[in-house]
């Protein structure tokens, strides 16, 4: 591969590819840049950054689930030391992640969520039956950031205050995953104050005794997690929780206007709603993107990422991969979308993918019982950040059953 | 037909080949198991177990002691027991190289949780699970302690390679008349230090009663456990029936109830197909499912009430579940 006389460039082995994946053009539009990177090779390099990309599903998948040569203890945005402390979680490696990942896993489960069924049953038809009385709808602000806004933080058990902000701590610290472009720069001025704030509310005393947050404090007294680990699992559950949540199901009423047929079909069928879903996530992929760090000279394909370099993992690409996907940019409620990567795989996979789940099956169950038909109402606005997509406003009609 | 050498496989996952199978003290041997298509294997942290299904539906644990960092083997290490009604010696005397193997698991009831050091307490075949324990200890550079006794030194596994470790590892062989005094190493333990215990009964007794003042979490033990399955696992055919649409599916043991499921046109959503993310997770209304995956803690197992399709499947004639 190299010789001491004449080493070869390693970016000279791997296919390139031009263009800003954080930038304002293919955030806006992903799709042809993520074509073009699935094209290329299996592995590409994006001199924009100076790391690698990853879009074709197979390739993806694998180095998901290969936590030993894919690290994520080196920081999952593209700067390996970035502004604010590492995640509690998301950016450690074995051993360190075993045990937030094992206090959390269990919490987050089925049958621990099933307690909060009812209640949030009752507050997706409390919110529907309120929505389809209305002429028109966002069914981002009304819909996609109202019913988790309602829920979730009261599953953790932090204070009703300032929950608005919530999402603006989040999606900043979800763009700082990326570059310092103006998506970081705009969120910049008001980032300290709120995350002060939440500080505060993350604190042992300021969570209610039955949520996920004390539970966590429990794990920490039974030494399961330390403490340290426990403040900042409660963190993570507010960073990695709502969001998106929000965008996840802002995408599932985006895939059903644009298959007006498929929502009719989860009406005819409304125990479709989990599959439907993850068919959302796959189709939509909320989370776009995260980088992963080699652990040494890793072989993709017939190329190779130099160790210690970082390779930005398309989530969004894979979940659209025709290799893997037949008809892949259509939403449709007959494929089986198991094994898409929306929730990432391997060690790393959503550890809230059971709490977005049984979220999302709450709102789908209340639609498909009170809506015929969700109609566009005007022209959607995308939101941009340097991961997510989602977006800003997404006018619609519900026209009641 | 024998089904531990046949190529069977659990579910949607295939039996695991042996590739080595090597003496490693008297009446110890160690296992290399391998997925045969050469994949990489569910991950599992130290503590962590399989559990084994050999002839005639008897299942056995065992902890794996090999290197998590190796994605692609399970190393375990079994002690010949003529108390195992068997499955030791089947392991000892009939399992060889290039045989296949039902695994079930990865589990883990004991897991190495943070500490600022640990002491691990060894008897007999206990070794086992704490091997994986040191390797880790050593990686982040914490304080550990490891007390390892045994009949007689020959008959320790891993008990050569722990004088690469000093002072660290002290090991005794009571043939020896020499004892370790467990309550004093417990007592002079510094604090904020995990105690793991894994070995026979009597010994995980005593030191429970020497850790009896010290505040919950602080002592992890795992207990040899023989506890008999209550139905055996099958090796003939068995019918799921679908309560929401009323199919009936016959299954042959080694075919994924997953893939049956979707197969009939049933949606049935997964993800990792490995038992360990708990997507596929289905109701189960009447019968005894197998449970062959990393989620459920043995009460839940034993409730019967819930499965994981993409490698679970029925140990009764007939199973009833929620799809």
């Amino acid at each position: 591969m190299t010789s001491p006389e004449a080493p070869v460039r390693t970016e000279q082995q791997v296919p390139s590819l031009a263009g800003d994946p954080f930038g304002e053009t293919v955030l806006s539009d992903p799709f042809e840049f993520q074509r073009e990177l699935r094209e290329r090779g299996p592995v590409v390099y994006l001199p924009e950054y100076g790391v690698y990309g990853m879009g074709r599903y197979e390739e993806v998948r694998a180095a998901l689930v290969n936590w030993q040569a894919f690290l994520s203890g080196n920081g999952v945005g593209v700067n390996p030391a970035r502004q604010h402390p590492k995640s509690a979680i998301l950016e450690l490696d074995p051993p360190d992640h075993d045990a937030p990942r094992h206090t959390l896993e269990p919490l987050l489960g089925p049958r621990r969520l099933a307690r909060f069924k009812d209640e949030w049953v009752d507050k997706a038809e409390a919110l529907v039956d309120e929505l389809v009385q209305r002429e028109h709808v966002d069914a981002v602000s009304d819909l996609a950031e109202a019913f988790p806004l309602s829920v979730f933080p009261d599953a953790i058990g932090i204070s009703d205050e300032g929950r608005e902000s919530l999402l603006l701590y989040s999606d900043h610290l979800f763009n700082l995953f990326g570059p310092h472009n103006a998506l970081v720069e705009r969120g910049q001025a008001a980032f300290p104050e709120i995350a002060s704030r939440i500080e505060d509310q993350v604190h042992r005393d300021a969570l209610a005794p039955d949520g996920f947050g004390s539970e966590l404090w429990e794990a920490a007294d039974h030494g399961d997690i330390t403490g340290e680990l426990a403040g900042g699992l409660v963190r993570s559950l507010l960073i990695a929780g709502i969001d998106t949540t929000v965008h996840s199901l802002g995408a599932i009423i985006e895939a059903f206007l644009s298959a007006p047929d498929q929502w009719q079909a989860l009406r005819a069928d409304p125990r479709r709603a989990r599959v439907a879903f993850d068919e959302a996530v796959r189709w939509a992929s909320p989370v776009q993107t995260f980088f992963r760090t080699a652990s040494r000279d890793v072989v993709v394909g017939d190329a190779t990422v130099p160790e210690g370099e970082k390779i930005l993992m398309f989530l969004g690409s894979a979940n659209r991969d025709p290799r893997r996907w037949h008809d892949p940019d259509s939403f449709d409620l007959n494929r089986d979308p198991s094994g898409h990567v929306g929730f990432g795989m391997g060690i790393h996979r959503c550890v809230g993918q059971h709490v977005a789940r049984l979220e999302a099956e709450c709102v789908l169950h209340a639609l498909a019982r009170r809506v015929s038909r969700i109609e566009p109402a005007g022209e959607p606005s995308l939101h941009l950040n340097n991961t997510l997509r989602g977006w800003k406003t997404l006018p619609v009609r519900l026209v009641p059953a | 037909m024998n089904p531990a050498t046949s190529s069977t496989s659990a579910g949607g996952r295939p039996a695991l080949r042996v590739t080595e199978k090597k003496s490693i003290a008297a009446g110890v041997c160690r296992l290399t198991l391998v997925d045969p298509r050469g994949e990489r294997l569910p991950d599992w942290e130290p503590g962590a177990h399989i559990e084994l299904t050999l002839r005639q539906g008897l299942t056995r644990q065992y902890s794996l002691c090999g290197d998590r960092w190796d994605p692609m083997a399970y190393q375990i290490a079994v002690l010949r027991e003529p108390s195992s009604r068997g499955a030791s010696e089947y392991i000892h005397d009939e399992l060889s190289v290039g045989d296949s193997v039902e695994v079930g698991g990865p589990r883990n009831n004991f897991r190495m949780v943070p500490a600022e050091g640990y002491l691990l307490i060894a008897g007999g075949i206990g070794i086992t699970p704490l091997i994986p324990m040191i390797a880790q200890a050593e990686m982040m550079n914490l304080p550990w302690t490891l007390l390892y006794s045994g009949r007689q030194l020959e008959t320790m596994a891993f008990a050569d390679q722990m004088s690469e470790y000093g002072a660290h590892a002290v090991v005794r062989a009571t043939d020896t008349g020499d004892r370790l005094d467990l309550a004093a190493s417990i007592e002079a333990a510094p604090r904020g230090t995990k105690i793991y215990c894994c070995g026979p009964e009597a010994m995980v007794d005593a030191v429970e009663s020497y850790c009896a003042r010290l505040p919950a979490g602080m002592l992890r033990r795992e207990r040899f456990a023989a506890k008999e399955r209550q139905a055996p696992v099958r090796s003939l055919p068995y019918e799921v029936e679908l309560a929401q649409t009323g199919k009936r599916l016959v299954l042959q043991p080694g075919e994924s109830v997953l893939d049956a499921v979707v197969a009939a046109g049933v949606p049935l959503l997964a993800s990792c197909r490995e038992g360990l993310c708990g997507t596929c997770e289905t109701p189960v209304l009447a019968g005894v499912p197998d449970h062959r995956d990393s989620i459920l803690d043995a009460r839940e197992r034993e409730r019967n009430d819930t499965f994981f399709p993409c490698v679970s499947r029925a140990a009764s004639d007939r199973l009833v579940i929620d799809a």
